[in-house]
């Protein structure tokens, strides 16, 4: 007789209650997580074929020592002026072929952005965090050139249009287009960044 | 009148059937985007700060490579010495290069040129370590790093 009537509704009230439950439980676990740092490239193990020679006034040198404190060209620098001097630096253009640069084309400094490298030098006791910050300083330096390049040309900020490029979500269309204007921009700023290997002392 | 009226009506009920609706689009949403931590963490791993960064966001192109001092429960084991953790065992600078080797041989092939080993190192470790690391990485002609950190303001985070 039961049967007739079909089988009675089962209360879902409570639903919204497990529903619930659940998405306390995921919402606690949850950590969303992409990791972020800075991108850096190792020098390869074998040396270059042919010596590059390269010019005293071309080398930025950074010392850390193991206190944490900077030499920057044999003096001694607090970390928040590095990102100035290295900016100086980069663009100082003495040779005068960068016609993009607004430094101060100092004789005794770099002669143009593609030729100044900035050495980085460590000791085995620095800590990492100094390590880190310098680093980010010193892609800071870059990153604040190029985006002053890109802002000019494009209208837009470098540090925008890369990390979209980098972006596995953006259309390759898009992609394609962005990866010109990247380079263009890379270009003018060339990223030399070499480290020393680890000194112990 | 109207006015009056209404004020002792009682108030219409807001339907609430599709409160489980809604609340399980959110839980599919988080478990969706949920990814559960597969190694547990040996040492402690706390990142320094910095702001000019680039986010690692393909996952299957990453190898991580955890450094720093071993977790206060195993310090009395392993010692206070900074230690490297791979997968899920503290190892010596000499395990890394096999390390990654074994990992790269686990990716597919067209993958193996475009990965990044992850660094993350806690700030408090020295340097030495690290480059040594480094120095392994090298010997294997795995060029692409990433040092993991933080996004915070680097400068005032030193002092």
């Amino acid at each position: 007789m039961a049967r007739r009537n079909g089988a009675p509704e089962v209360n879902a009230g409570s639903m919204a209650d497990i529903a619930f439950l659940l998405l306390i439980f995921f919402l606690v676990t949850t950590t969303i997580e992409t990791d972020a740092g800075l991108d850096r490239m190792l020098p390869p193990m074998e040396p270059p074929e042919e010596d590059v020679v390269i010019r005293q006034k071309n080398i930025f040198t950074v010392n850390i020592n193991k206190n944490g404190q900077l030499l920057v060209e044999d003096e001694l620098m607090p970390l928040n002026n590095l990102r100035d001097a290295a900016i100086a630096f980069l663009e100082n253009g003495a040779d005068g072929s960068c016609d993009y640069c607004q430094g101060s084309k100092d004789p005794a400094s770099s002669d143009n952005p593609s030729k100044a490298i900035i050495s980085l030098k460590n000791d085995r006791e620095t800590k990492y965090s100094t390590y880190i910050t310098v680093q980010n300083e010193l892609v800071g330096a870059y990153n604040d050139l190029r985006n002053r390049a890109s802002q000019r040309i494009f209208g837009t900020d470098f540090t925008e249009m890369e990390s979209e490029y980098l972006n596995p979500e953006t259309a390759s269309a898009v992609r394609d287009e962005l990866k010109d204007k990247v380079k263009r921009i890379q270009d003018m700023f060339p990223q030399k960044l070499s480290e020393a290997e680890t000194t112990s002392n | 009148m109207d006015y009056k009226r209404k004020k002792y009506k009682k108030l219409p009920a807001i339907s609430t059937a599709s409160l489980p609706d809604i609340v399980f689009i959110l839980l599919f949403f988080f478990m969706t985007v949920t990814t559960i931590k597969d190694s547990p963490l040996l040492v402690d791993n706390e990142l320094p700060m910095a702001d000019q960064i680039n986010k690692l966001d393909k996952k299957d192109r990453v190898v991580d490579i955890y450094v720093g001092k071993p977790a206060q429960e195993l310090a009395t084991v392993f010692g206070a010495e900074p230690k490297i953790q791979l997968d899920d065992r503290l190892a010596k600078v000499s395990d890394v290069a096999p390390y990654v080797l074994s990992q790269l041989a686990q990716k597919p092939e067209e993958l193996r040129n475009l990965i990044t080993v992850s660094l993350k190192v806690d700030k408090k470790v020295k340097l030495g370590i690290v480059s040594d690391i480094k120095e392994e990485l090298r010997s294997i002609n795995v060029l692409k790093v990433n040092y993991t950190t933080y996004e915070g303001d680097a400068v005032n985070e030193v002092y």
